[in-house]
């Protein structure tokens, strides 16, 4: 028996996605592709918010993969109220369904606004700024998967370092998308203050359901940034989605923490860090950095990002504490 | 209809796509086999007794463990627990103590006195068991739940076979033993002790078959010179004596040899440490690596101050002393050789354990009993021997003799009984494929390191209490990785995106193939290796 797994027979609904009559916001049908990260986290997170929310909450959704593969005219697979307007205003949209329900003396119903990074880190960065900026009654969830899926993977704000894209293709002494480029969103929503920011992983749902149980009910605007691989973009086997989400966290590049009004307050440990190899070798966006004539610098300049947030977010146990 | 402007069709939900057919491959849910059952020479269902253990429910896990065993206490004590050897989580952070967990929830047993359900005799049968040692105790243990009449003839004046004879008090306790004896013969066993064949057939007359379960009880002599005046003894007869007529043991003085390297070798040398003698050596003529004795009771021998000399056996005991043959092993060819060296060893008595054969007088009447070339009763696949209706099993069969296996015969034997009473070949168990450690997603078991508990106590016949309390057995259990069994995690339930597993109000779980994609996350995020990616018609 563990307790890391999503259910345990012993004890009924240790979290949403384990209750048999959970609400599936994200119903069947969809045409995500097979082993999606999004659309697992979409579920999971508006489920979460459902069940906190006693159904009372509503999405604005940016467009982007999500948006796409969940509503196809005439069919959609949303189960709750949502809303899809443009690319990039969906926080500013959220705003003003936030605003409407103050108005109708609904405030118990909670607003998400959603989106991929290029919605948010690029295209909607403007909005979402703006809507941090007034501190807006809103939870804003990105779903990250580092870069523009739906069109055909081309680079975004949240490309990582040595990532190959369409528009980042590693020829002769170019390694891919640039080191120091690039958004970190996280930071970004931090430095404007507000009363919540907060990362998490596809693969740890506890803590990702115990986030979003958390953030919902906050006053004001409220950034959440969910992790999610993506076997097409990032081309590894559609069964490993958990796995490459996993390693993403144990090896550092990813740390999972949570911060309140621009201060960390919380980070979720790991044990024994993995290195960065572990994490990359996996997926043919950064098979360029492996075999015979790879350069070590990059997987070096990798390991040290990983190590600066392992020591910035706390991530490892001083053991002489 | 009045529609909005633009709009053609009616808006509809996603379900009316049947993503099911992007598929090639499909998850199914599968049954593997642990490899704690696999190996259990008494073919226990370990892995479905530890996790009812893990709920706490100690009765029922005792339920499961009867079904194929009816000595949990016992073996719990004396069985060498292969299981733990091949047990997956050795390969992580140290195997489950499956043997203690054993012991301890048969221990529960005996002190709620929890019995067998006493069966009526339906079957209007009766069945003769030659020896009431585990092997027979097993056999009419399921043949009285059968519905068999059973009726054991024991040569010995108590019950227990090996169990009493062979095994040391320090490691099995008389109580524990009896108390398990006595709930088999309360299911209705008729017994008599004392009680020698002599003639099978002739016993054979008043029943419908026979089982021979009589043990090896003959030691088998090493082939050297015993000077008279010299003061030997064989093993068994050792400990056999020390159980029926503790006063008429010889007096083994302070330097005593024992001769052997198996477990009774070890046994032997453990008891007459705790008889009063000084100094124990064990004399084997192979490598310390080559002693068939098991690695805990040889560990357990060297830490009670008993020294093994390898590579030595005896030529001649004289009065006061042993003169040894120094020899020469090559491990690689399995040649063992004498060298020219010679030792001696100072001896007040030598204890012979190199072997023990079985007592051939009673198959004399029965010529159809052949007896192999190895000097054990032949018997088919169905354990019945050249003679209709009388079956063989345990230490008189080819095979290892330990009490575990003993039992797996007494089992087997039962079931070969019955199908022949009833004119039927036995049924044949087709076992599920092996669930390997490669199968296993260890990602979702934290460490959690075995601790080991050593059973050497003082140097006495008392047992040492390690029993585990109740909340023991339960945390320990959890450390199962229930290997091939689905342990209901819901990590398939749960990793779907696409909602394609279907879990029901009880907690089980469907696969909806109109969905599902075939991505393959729940097979891969599977902590226990209970599914798998099949292709799709």
């Amino acid at each position: 028996m563990s307790h890391l797994t999503i259910g345990n027979r012993l004890e009924k609904n240790v979290t949403a996605q384990s209750m048999y009559d959970r609400s599936n916001s994200l119903t069947s049908g969809h045409r995500a592709c097979q082993g999606c990260g999004e659309a697992l986290a979409a579920r999971c997170i508006l489920d979460a918010a459902y069940i906190a929310t006693d159904g009372k909450v509503a999405v604005i959704n940016a467009t982007g993969c999500l948006e796409v593969f969940s509503c196809v005219y005439p069919e959609n697979s949303w189960q709750i109220p949502w809303l899809h307007s443009l690319f990039g205003n969906a926080p500013a949209v959220a705003t003003g369904v936030a605003a409407a329900f103050k108005r109708q003396g609904k405030e118990n119903v909670r607003v998400i606004a959603q989106g991929g990074d290029g919605a948010l880190a690029d295209i909607g960065m403007g909005c979402l700024s703006g809507m941090f900026d007034r501190n807006d009654d809103v939870l804003c969830v990105c779903y990250d998967n580092q870069a523009y899926m739906n069109t055909g993977v081309q680079r975004s704000g949240a490309t990582p370092a040595f990532s190959r894209t369409a528009t980042t293709l590693p020829t002769g002494d170019y390694l891919g998308n640039d080191v120091q480029t690039g958004k970190n969103l996280p930071k970004i929503a931090m430095a404007h203050g507000i009363p919540y920011v907060a990362t998490a992983s596809v693969s740890n749902i506890h803590d990702l359901e115990k986030k979003v149980a958390k953030a919902i009910h906050l006053k004001g605007a409220r950034y959440l940034h969910v992790h999610v691989p993506c076997p097409l973009g990032w081309g590894y086997p559609t069964s490993e989605t958990i796995k490459v989400a996993r390693l993403a966290v144990q090896c550092g590049l990813f740390p999972l923490f949570e911060a309140e009004r621009g201060k960390v307050i919380k980070s979720t440990p790991i044990n024994a860090p993995l290195k960065v190899e572990e994490y990359l070798k996996g997926q043919r966006r950064f098979a360029h950095l492996f075999g015979k004539n790879a350069s070590s610098d990059a997987l070096i300049t990798l390991q040290n990002i990983a190590d600066d947030n392992i020591r910035e977010y706390a991530l490892v146990g001083d053991p002489n504490e | 209809m009045n529609k909005p402007f633009a709009t053609v069709l009616d808006s509809a939900t996603s379900l009316k796509n049947k993503t099911g057919s992007w598929r090639t491959m499909r998850p199914e849910y599968v049954t593997m086999l642990p490899p704690c059952n696999a190996t259990c020479p008494a073919g226990e269902n370990i892995q479905q007794w530890l996790s009812l253990a893990q709920e706490g429910k100690f009765r029922e896990a005792w339920e499961v463990m009867v079904k194929d065993n009816p000595f949990p206490a016992t073996m719990g004590r004396v069985c060498y627990h292969t299981c733990e050897r091949v047990c997956n989580r050795d390969q992580f952070d140290g195997a489950v103590n499956i043997n203690l967990i054993e012991r301890s929830i048969g221990d529960i047993a005996i002190a709620n006195g929890w019995q067998f359900e006493s069966v009526p005799e339906t079957k209007n049968k009766k069945i003769l068991i030659i020896g009431g040692g585990p092997s027979g105790l097993t056999a009419a243990y399921f043949l009285r739940k059968l519905g068999y009449g059973v009726a054991i003839y024991e040569s010995h004046i108590k019950l227990g076979g090996m169990m009493r004879y062979g095994v040391p008090r320090y490691r099995l306790p008389g109580d524990v033993m009896d108390s398990e004896i006595r709930r088999i013969i309360d299911m209705g066993v008729s017994v008599v002790c004392n009680r020698m064949v002599s003639d099978i057939k002739t016993e054979a007359r008043d029943f419908d078959a026979v089982y021979i379960a009589i043990g090896a009880y003959q030691a088998i002599k090493a082939s050297l010179n015993v000077q008279e005046g010299s003061n030997t003894i064989d093993a068994v007869e050792l400990l056999r004596k020390l159980e029926d007529y503790p006063s008429s043991l010889p007096t083994l003085g302070k330097k005593v040899i024992v001769y052997g390297g198996g477990n009774t070798a070890i046994d032997a040398a453990r008891t007459v440490l705790r008889l009063g003698a000084e100094s124990v050596k064990i004399v084997y003529r192979r490598t310390i690596n080559n002693l068939s004795a098991h690695d805990t009771e040889i560990h357990e021998a060297l830490e009670e101050g008993i020294e093994i000399l390898c590579l030595r056996t005896i030529n001649t005991v004289e009065k006061g002393k042993v003169l040894l043959d120094i020899m020469n092993y090559d491990e690689e060819n399995d040649i063992l050789s004498k060298t020219e060296q010679t030792d001696s060893l100072p001896a007040d008595s030598v204890i012979f354990a190199v072997g023990q054969s079985l007592d051939k007088e009673i198959l004399k009447g029965t010529k159809e009993i052949s007896i192999s070339e190895h000097g054990v009763i032949e018997i088919d696949r169905n354990m019945m021997t050249g003679a209709e209706g009388i079956f063989a099993g345990g230490d008189a069969i080819m095979g290892k003799r330990t009490v575990t296996h003993a039992i797996g015969a007494g089992k087997k034997a039962a079931k070969c009984i019955d199908a022949y009473l009833q004119g039927l070949e036995p049924s044949v168990n087709i076992k599920n494929p092996a669930a390997t450690f490669k199968r296993l997603n260890t990602a979702y078991f934290p460490q959690n390191p075995r601790v080991n508990v050593s059973r050497l106590g003082d140097i006495s016949f008392e047992e040492k209490n390690i029993s585990y309390f109740d909340q023991e057995i339960v945390d320990e259990a959890s450390r199962c990785f229930s290997c091939g069994n689905c342990f209901h995690c819901d990590n398939c339930y749960g990793y779907c995106p696409d909602n394609a597993i279907i879990k029901y109000p009880d907690g089980s779980l469907e696969i909806n193939l109109d969905y599902c994609k075939g991505c393959g996350m729940c097979v891969a995020e599977c902590p226990c290796g209970s599914m798998k990616m099949t292709l799709d018609e």
